[in-house]
């Protein structure tokens, strides 16, 4: 294990909420911007097969966003707004139109914890038991060990 | 494992003695007296936290003449546990990318020097 501090999940079980708590070796700022600046954004949003397209981006308070991932040959898109943005917190809806009615309110503070570390809690609200429980259930099925293997071999060779 | 299952799941396991419950019953099989030892609660209430954690197929309970022990169906809680694991490392997977990249913001602010907290409204945007 390096110095990552891994990702911690938690799924509350009085609320239809995720939860995710990740700490990285970034200012605030930085966090900020590679969540706000469509190029920097399809960089990391993944999966790391997927070719990710920002079709439509407006980062500001009241603004919307619109990308597209294609995974070998299916394309999945998602769409939402953006109800807030601000250095220190981002909230935004999120919808996978695949279940076109499914929304989630995605809520993400960014932290600073000083020595140019920072810490991005987010909270996703889905609007049902079952719509969070079966957003849980999806890593299932969309090609995740593909993705391990990759992680595994960025492991290895020292990439990550 | 069906998503309403999952439900159950988490709403059993919403309180905290029946979280108790099925943490001792980890550690191995018990009778419905030795669950109840240490809680400050009726034998009715614990039989009650039981039969909402069986409900949930958390946990059975073999009936019959001679009360047996209660038993932890680990495989619900395996692929609960598997299911936000897998949801997990999806995340960390992204956050690594996100390493990766900031990284490379680093990098670029320590070559050109601009730091500066409206970075983010320069360039790049399409």
């Amino acid at each position: 294990m390096s110095t990552v501090t891994e990702t911690a999940i938690e799924a509350d079980p009085k609320l239809p909420i995720i939860r995710i708590t990740r700490e990285f070796a970034a200012a605030p700022r930085q966090l900020f911007r590679a969540h706000t600046d469509p190029v920097l954004f399809a960089q990391w949003v993944g999966p790391n097969a997927a070719d990710t397209r920002i079709e439509h981006w407006d980062a500001r308070t009241g603004g919307s966003w619109r990308y597209t991932a294609r995974l070998g040959d299916t394309e999945y898109a998602f769409h939402g707004c953006f109800h807030e943005v601000r250095p220190d917190r981002i909230v935004q809806t999120f919808t996978y139109e695949g279940q076109p009615d499914g929304v989630a309110l995605e809520t993400l503070w960014i932290e600073d914890l000083g020595g140019g570390r920072s810490r991005l809690r987010s909270q996703s609200l889905v609007d049902s038991f079952e719509g969070r429980d079966a957003w849980l259930a999806s890593g299932m099925e969309t090609g995740v060990n593909d993705g391990y293997a990759k992680l595994q071999r960025m492991v290895d060779d020292g990439t990550v | 494992m069906a998503a309403d299952t999952l439900t159950r799941v988490f709403s059993a396991l919403a309180d905290p003695t029946r979280r108790d419950i099925v943490a001792r019953l980890a550690e191995g099989d018990a009778t419905v007296g030795q669950l109840a030892e240490p809680y400050r609660m009726s034998l009715q209430a614990v039989y009650k936290h039981l039969r909402v954690l069986e409900d949930a197929g958390l946990v059975s309970r073999p009936r019959g003449p001679q009360p047996r022990p209660v038993r932890l169906e680990a495989e619900v809680l395996t692929q609960m546990e598997t299911w936000i694991e897998r949801y997990r490392r999806r995340a960390e997977q992204r956050y690594r990318r996100l390493d990766a990249l900031l990284e490379t913001m680093n990098h670029v602010n320590d070559k050109d020097g601009d730091d500066d907290v409206n970075g983010h409204r320069d360039g790049h945007r399409g």
